[in-house]
Formats: C-alpha cells, sequence, structure tokens
C-alpha cells in the first residue's frame, strides 16, 4: 500500500499508514487548486501542510472531508479505499476537521455546537445534560479548558478554536485536520494548542496542520509536505530542514525572512489620539483614555495580548466605531466627528483585522470590491452612473500589482484562499496613494512569500512618508517593521520601547506589569 | 367599561378567539424562520386553510375530514413555498408574496366553481364550543378560556409543545443550527435542504390550523379574503415574540386584545375606523420599538448554496 511513494517526496512514513491520499486533482474553472497531490499520513504522527496562498492546501483538506468532491484521485483509510462524498462519510471514517473559518454557531451554546448531528438523546428528546457532560469528561481529558453552558458568541478566539477541536473528538476523530488554527492565536494560546496536539497524538491520533508559521511547523511536525501551485514539491523531515529550506521549497526562490529597514526619516505629526476613550459592543470600556502619534515616515506598532482594546482603537481611528470621548486628529484637523467614509477621503487607509467580515464584501467580484471605497468617484463614476469598465481596468491592475491570485476582476471576493483575500484588501487601501495608514493584522494568515510582500510595501510607504500604525499580535512583526513599539494593555498604553526591546520586556508589559524598564 | 366593552370575560373569551388563529400562524411562521427561510406567505396558508376546511365540511359534513383538507392544503401550499425557496434558491419575500396572491385569487375563483358565488361560502357545520367540566365553571375566566372550540385548547397545548420541541429535541437543535449557519449544519453532516423543507411544512401545517379556526372555529363559513391580514399581524407577533414560542403566544395575545377590542366596541364611543386600526397600529409600534433589537436566525432568507 506505501510502495507508491509520494510524488517528489523523499521523507517516507515509518508508522502505520492511517491515511493516504493519491493522485488528487481539482479544478475550479480554469485554476487547478490541486493536481495529482498524493499525501500520506502515519499514526501518531503530526504532517505539516506547507505552501504559499493559493497553493491548494484548503482545498485538499476540504476534498478529504467531503466538501469538495474531486476530479480524480483515492483516498485510503487505514488501507481501505474510502468513498467519501459528503462530511457524514468523513466523520464515519474517524476524519475530524478544524476549519480556516470556523464553523461554530455563535448563537447556540458549546455542548449544542459540539453534539449537532449527533444527539445524545433520552427517547424522542435531547440529553442536553449528557452533551454537557460529555463535553465536560472530554475538556478534562485533553486540557480543553472550556464551559459547555456558555454560549459560543461570548468565547475568545482560542475557546472557540477548543470548542471546534472538541467537536471532532466528541465524533470520534482518528484522524484530525486543523487548518491555519494558530492565524488566529495568541503565542501562549498557540502554546497551549500544540501541548493539547502532542497530548492527541500521544493518544494514537494523526495529525495533518497548516499554518503559514515556519518555526511553529519545525517545532511541532514529524513531516512536512510542501505544495506549489497545487503540485507537491517535496516531503522532507522536519528535524532535517530549517525556516530557509522550507520558504525556498515553497516559494520557489530565496524568501527574505526579515526585510531590510532604512533609517527613518521622521516628518511631522500626521494621526494622533488624546484622551480617546471606546466603548466596545458590550458597552465596557475597550479602550480607556489611549494617547499617541504617528509621523510621517514612521510606523508606530502597537503590540499587545489580544482582546485588550486593539481592534476597538483601530476602529475608532479610521471611523467605524464611535469615540465616547476624546479626540483624534488627522494632519491637525480634529476629525472625531467625520466618519469613515470623511477620513479616507482625507487620506487615511484602513486595513481591518477581520478581512472576511469587514474589509471584503464575500459575494461581490473583486473590481467591485476595489471600488467599495472609492465607487463615488472619477474615475469609477460621474453624473451619479458607475463604469465597470475603468473599475474593472484598476483593480486589474491592483490585483496583479499586488500579486493576488488569481489576478481576475471577475473573481468573487469569497472564491480566494485566506490568504489572498488579504492581499486583496492591501491591494484596495494601499493603491489610493494615502497619507496614513492603519494596519490591524496585516500579514493573517498570509505566506511567507507575502509576508516579506507586505512589509516591504509598508517599508516603503515609510520610507515616502507616509504615517503608519501598525496593530500586530506578532511580535515578530511589530519589532522587524517598527521605530517606536506601544504596548497596550486592558485599554490603555502602558509603555514605549524601542524596536530592539527584549522579549522580556514586552512581555512584562503586555502582561501589564508597567515601570519595569521604562515608564509610560 | 363594561357599558363599552361588554363584560370583562366576554372580552377575554373574545381576546381568546382572535388570537388563536394569530398563535397557529405565528407558532407556524418560527418553525419556518427558525429554518431560515422567511415566510411572509402565512396569510395565503390560512386563507386557502380556511377556505379548504369549508369544502370538505361542505361535501362531507365531517369535521375531521374539513380539518384533514385544510391541513393538506396547507401543507401543499407551504411545500410549493419550500420548492421555490429551498429548491429553486428562489428569493423568499417573492415567492411568499406569490403564496399570498395564489390563495387570494385561487379561493375567489373556486368560491364561485364550487359554490357558485363569491361572497361568503354556505353555511357549514363548525366546531362548536366544547366546555371542559369543572375548568369552565371558575366565574369569569373558566367560561372565557375553557368554554371554546376544541382548536382553541389544541392552541393551548401547541405553545409548550412547540416550544419543547424547538429547545429540548434534536430535531429542534439542528433546525436552530440551520437558521443560524447552514454552513455548519451541512459540513456537522445534516440535509440544509432538508431541514428547511421540514420547517416550512410545519408552518403550513400551523398555519393552516389557524385559517380553519377563523373559517369554522370563529365562524362557519368561508368569506373571501376572510383573513384579512392577519397572516402579517402573525408575522409581526413572532418578531415581537423574538422567534420564541411563549413570547410569539404572548405577543398574538396582545394583537388578539386589540383586535377584541375593535369588535366589541360600539360605533358611537370611538369611530369605527379608527378602532380598527389599533390592531395595525400596535403592529407598527411594536416593530419599530422592539424589531430592530429582535434577534432574527443570523441565515435567515438567504438561500443556502453548497460550493
Ligand atoms: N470555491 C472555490 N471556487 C473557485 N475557486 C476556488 C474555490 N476554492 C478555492 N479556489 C481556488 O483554488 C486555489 C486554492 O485555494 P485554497 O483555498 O486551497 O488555497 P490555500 O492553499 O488554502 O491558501 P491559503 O494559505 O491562502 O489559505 C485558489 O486559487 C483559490 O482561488
Ligand atoms: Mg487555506
Amino acid at each position: 500500500m506505501t510502495e507508491e511513494r509520494t510524488r517528489g517526496g523523499t521523507a517516507g512514513v515509518e508508522a502505520p499508514v492511517v491515511l493516504e491520499m493519491r493522485g488528487v486533482t481539482k479544478a475550479f474553472g480554469p485554476v487547478k487548486a490541486n493536481d495529482g497531490v498524493s499525501i500520506t499520513l502515519g499514526r501518531g504522527e503530526i504532517l505539516g501542510l506547507l505552501g504559499e496562498n493559493g497553493a491548494g492546501k484548503s482545498t485538499l483538506m476540504k476534498i478529504l472531508y467531503g466538501l469538495y468532491s474531486p476530479d480524480e484521485g483515492e483516498v485510503f483509510v487505514d488501507g481501505e479505499r474510502a468513498e467519501i462524498r459528503d462530511p457524514k462519510d468523513a466523520v464515519s471514517r474517524g476524519i475530524g476537521m478544524v476549519h480556516q473559518h470556523f464553523t461554530l454557531i455563535p448563537a447556540l451554546t458549546v455542548a449544542e455546537n459540539i453534539v449537532l448531528g449527533a444527539e445524545p438523546r433520552k427517547g424522542a428528546t435531547l440529553d442536553l445534560a449528557k452533551a454537557i457532560k460529555d463535553t465536560e469528561e472530554l475538556s478534562e481529558r485533553y486540557g480543553l479548558r472550556v464551559d459547555p453552558r456558555t454560549r459560543v458568541a461570548d468565547l475568545s478566539v482560542g475557546a472557540q478554536q477548543r470548542v471546534e477541536i472538541l467537536k471532532a473528538l466528541y465524533r470520534k476523530a482518528r484522524i484530525l485536520v486543523l487548518d491555519e488554527p494558530t492565524a488566529v492565536l495568541t503565542p501562549q494560546e498557540t502554546e497551549d494548542l500544540f501541548s493539547v496536539l502532542k497530548e492527541l497524538v500521544a493518544d494514537g491520533l494523526s495529525i495533518i496542520l497548516i499554518t503559514h508559521k515556519l518555526g511553529e511547523l519545525l517545532g511541532i511536525s514529524n513531516r512536512i509536505t510542501i505544495i506549489r501551485d497545487g503540485k507537491v514539491v517535496e516531503t522532507v523531515e522536519a528535524s532535517g530542514t530549517d525556516e530557509g529550506a522550507l520558504a525556498r521549497l515553497m516559494v520557489g526562490r530565496e524568501v527574505l525572512l526579515r526585510v531590510e529597514k532604512t533609517e527613518a526619516k521622521v516628518g511631522g505629526p500626521r494621526l494622533s489620539a488624546e484622551g480617546l476613550v471606546v466603548l466596545s459592543g458590550a458597552g465596557a470600556k475597550a479602550v480607556d483614555g489611549i494617547g499617541l502619534e504617528v509621523r510621517g515616515g514612521e510606523i508606530l506598532g502597537i503590540a499587545g495580548v489580544d482582546g485588550n482594546g486593539q481592534t476597538e482603537l483601530a476602529e475608532a481611528l479610521a471611523g467605524t466605531r464611535p469615540a465616547e470621548s476624546g479626540l483624534v486628529r488627522l494632519d491637525g484637523e480634529d476629525v472625531t466627528r467625520v466618519g469613515a467614509n470623511g477620513r479616507q477621503g482625507r487620506g487615511l487607509a484602513y486595513v481591518p483585522e477581520d478581512r472576511g467580515a469587514k474589509g471584503l464584501v464575500q459575494d461581490f467580484s473583486l473590481s467591485e470590491n476595489n471600488a467599495l471605497k472609492t465607487y463615488d468617484e472619477a474615475p469609477f463614476s460621474k453624473w451619479g452612473w458607475i463604469f465597470p469598465k475603468a473599475m474593472r481596468r484598476r483593480a486589474a491592475e491592483a490585483l496583479r500589482a499586488y500579486d493576488v491570485r488569481p489576478p481576475d476582476p471577475d473573481a468573487r471576493a469569497g472564491s480566494l484562499s485566506g490568504g489572498n483575500q488579504q492581499k486583496a484588501v492591501l491591494a484596495r487601501e494601499l493603491s489610493g496613494d494615502p497619507g496614513v495608514i492603519i494596519a490591524a493584522q496585516p500579514t493573517r494568515g498570509v505566506d511567507v512569500g507575502a509576508i516579506e510582500f507586505i512589509h516591504r510595501q509598508l517599508l516603503e510607504q515609510r520610507a515616502r512618508g507616509k504615517a503608519i500604525l501598525l496593530i500586530s499580535l506578532e511580535l515578530e512583526e511589530v519589532r522587524s517593521l517598527s521605530d517606536r513599539v506601544a504596548v497596550i494593555y486592558d485599554g490603555r498604553i502602558v509603555g514605549e520601547v524601542g524596536p530592539d526591546a527584549t522579549d522580556e520586556e514586552l512581555g512584562l508589559l503586555m502582561a501589564g506589569r508597567t515601570g519595569g524598564e521604562k515608564d509610560a | 367599561m363594561d357599558e363599552i366593552f361588554g363584560a370583562p370575560g366576554q372580552l377575554l373569551a373574545s381576546t381568546i378567539r382572535n388570537a388563536t388563529p394569530l398563535v397557529f400562524a405565528a407558532l407556524g411562521g418560527m418553525f419556518s424562520e427558525r429554518s431560515g427561510v422567511v415566510n411572509i406567505g402565512l396569510e395565503g396558508l390560512m386563507l386557502i386553510s380556511a377556505f379548504a376546511g369549508v369544502v370538505g365540511a361542505f361535501l362531507s359534513g365531517s369535521a375531521v375530514v374539513a380539518l384533514a383538507f385544510a391541513l393538506a392544503a396547507g401543507l401543499v401550499f407551504a411545500l410549493i413555498h419550500a420548492l421555490m425557496c429551498v429548491t429553486f434558491e428562489a428569493d423568499q419575500i417573492i415567492s411568499g408574496t406569490a403564496i399570498n396572491l395564489l390563495a387570494l385569487g385561487g379561493t375567489g375563483f373556486l368560491m364561485v366553481s364550487v359554490f357558485g358565488a363569491g361572497g361568503t361560502s354556505p353555511r357549514v357545520e363548525g366546531f362548536g364550543e366544547v366546555p371542559i367540566p369543572l375548568l369552565s365553571s371558575i366565574p369569569v375566566v373558566g367560561p372565557a378560556l375553557f368554554s371554546q372550540s376544541v382548536l382553541v385548547y389544541l392552541m393551548y397545548v401547541m405553545v409548550p409543545a412547540t416550544f419543547f420541541v424547538l429547545f429540548r429535541t434534536p430535531f429542534g437543535l439542528r433546525l436552530r443550527a440551520t437558521g443560524e449557519s447552514p454552513e455548519a449544519v451541512d459540513t456537522a453532516g445534516i440535509s440544509v435542504g432538508r431541514m428547511r423543507y421540514y420547517g416550512v411544512a410545519l408552518s403550513g401545517l400551523l398555519a393552516s390550523l389557524g385559517g380553519i379556526y377563523l373559517s369554522m372555529g370563529i365562524l362557519s363559513a368561508f368569506t373571501e379574503n376572510m383573513t384579512n391580514g392577519r397572516g402579517f399581524i402573525a408575522l409581526a407577533a413572532l418578531i415581537f415574540g423574538r422567534w420564541n414560542p411563549i413570547g410569539a403566544a404572548g405577543a398574538a395575545l396582545l394583537f388578539g386584545f386589540a383586535l377584541a377590542v375593535t369588535f366589541s366596541a360600539p360605533q358611537e364611543a370611538i369611530p369605527n375606523e379608527f378602532l380598527q386600526m389599533i390592531p395595525y397600529v400596535l403592529t407598527i409600534v411594536a416593530l419599530a420599538a422592539f424589531g430592530g433589537r429582535a434577534i432574527a436566525p443570523a441565515a435567515i432568507g438567504k438561500p443556502y448554496r453548497k460550493e
């Protein structure tokens, strides 16, 4: 069963093979998302899947889970040919999946979400007590802390992810697929997740893990299969490779994992906030009196643990969330009462952190999305009339410049891979030649090649005298791009350090411990 | 008070009678909308069943046959709505409007072909009042609540029953999940289309109980367009009640009270036209005050297409 080696692969499996996908091909119209892909997974193994945005990783996994049907190819589970037509087939074969975009239902409780479709019954009724008990047992056993009675809407992203994993385990998954589970997690949450995964493989489960974070992948996986343009390039032992080699394999060229930064030529203040107070959706003070100033030609990084007011700060500065009190100034003008559209007209660009919900209209074409904020200006419209041709032409230019794949203005935004959606948002925001840029998690879910590209773009804007506010959960990113790093904790800026601050320094500030090295 | 609106007992009895069709229709709408399908066709579903029930009674003289006719008519029309919305992914508002127009025009046409004339059908044997021993002898509320048609008693049972189905059974969980996130339901291996068919079918059955109660519980004949906007009031009650059976029933009772006031007030006291506005004004006020804050099923109104 394993005589046929993975195409181009060098590292074979030693443990008994639990899963084999052979010659999987899947085309979406002209795009060949998977082109004869073969992978193998051994028992108790963590297999990493690595590839650029749009390489076809999610597609391959969706085929495995029965969400897409392949044009060609076969799947073998425990050596037996498995016909997987829908998720039910996959579940009955012991395959579980944690999707790139969560599939939990916010209005339902954790327990309800977990048992949905496989409900414990007492007669004809739903045995909620048993659902809660089963959930508690599972979460106990694998250290996946979560209260079964809370509504999913009230959970943090990390907790939601634990629910997704519990959902798969509840269905007795022996093969677990995780599609970019760490993209939205804090470093601490990632660590917790990985210790859970280790627990699971020790228990005999096998895991396929997709992530763009090379360091993580090297740390936790046994083997790594690299996919480029829908084809397997190679399968390598994690112990015998390094980040540079992996990046080279996936992109097909040398990648700078850390871009060079030129000397800052700092100008006058362009974006500033004074005593800014912003309420969260629930009405709590998410931003509690923040003052900051971003000058032309510099990047101010905001570091912090997720959920300390970053989202609300970005939205209040961009004008999509009202400020409770305080001032926002754009190029000296008080814009506190000016809406998002007015601020954008004054040269503010905003890359929101949740590209799916807030950055793009999923059902619109890329060209419509590209003109979303400027559809009412020339050359897109005149006398209340819209010119789709101009929109399409501009979009095509922007998409090519930002290497969005496919660069097709007529493609539906929702059909793009996760990372390419992010690039499409950046293309729109940066191509308007803005003076001030607010970038929240600009590289979330994008591949190393694209990270390099996005970092270059931001630094280029900086060199051209633009003021950039960078909000990121990735310490590495904040440090490598920023000229100054402000740390946010509990809605306040608790300190400001240089980009050469140590992990310990930043870590202490991020935990809310002020007065360590420098006073705020 | 008494001189204007009659005895409190009478007003309560009239409230119950007016609320009953609204409660049935609102509960029906709830099943449909909880599955993610907007059902503004409740009006038409009630109307066609009110008519079908009378035809059944007219042909057989049996209340059971009448009920079967009404249920069948409601179910068939609901399935047409499901076919349009779920299978053909048509716009749900347009499909619902089509159901309403079809029911209105269809019953008008069939009146002539079945009974030979439009307007009002011949009288049929309706559902009589069946006083419940003991309970009906409680002063004031007894006769009002427990000296009613069996359909009213069925309505009393239906409110907790639908609550139970929705919140205490696997079916209810799946239905709620389908209205919130069809994608999640799909990945859980449940057929979204099937759940929506069930939801819409249940709405047809429940709305038909409301319809037959109008023509054979309150009256004993069918009158053209006798629903007269009740399907829409029921929809408002559903929203006002936040898609919850208990809440929707409560709202339906409130609207039923408004209708009862309209019908029982003598013309001299307040102009009739003004009184007749009350249920509708109340509906608008309720929607304006609570509609915006009511939390609709997240995926309501959107056809689900598997990629
Ligand atoms: N439903 C779809 N319709 C049309 N094209 C699709 C669809 N799903 C994926 N594609 C295309 O298939 C290719 C592979 O996409 P896929 O989502 O598998 O990439 P990925 O490797 O998971 O990328 P990322 O790292 O950005 O998530 C892309 O070019 C994408 O645009
Ligand atoms: Mg993907």
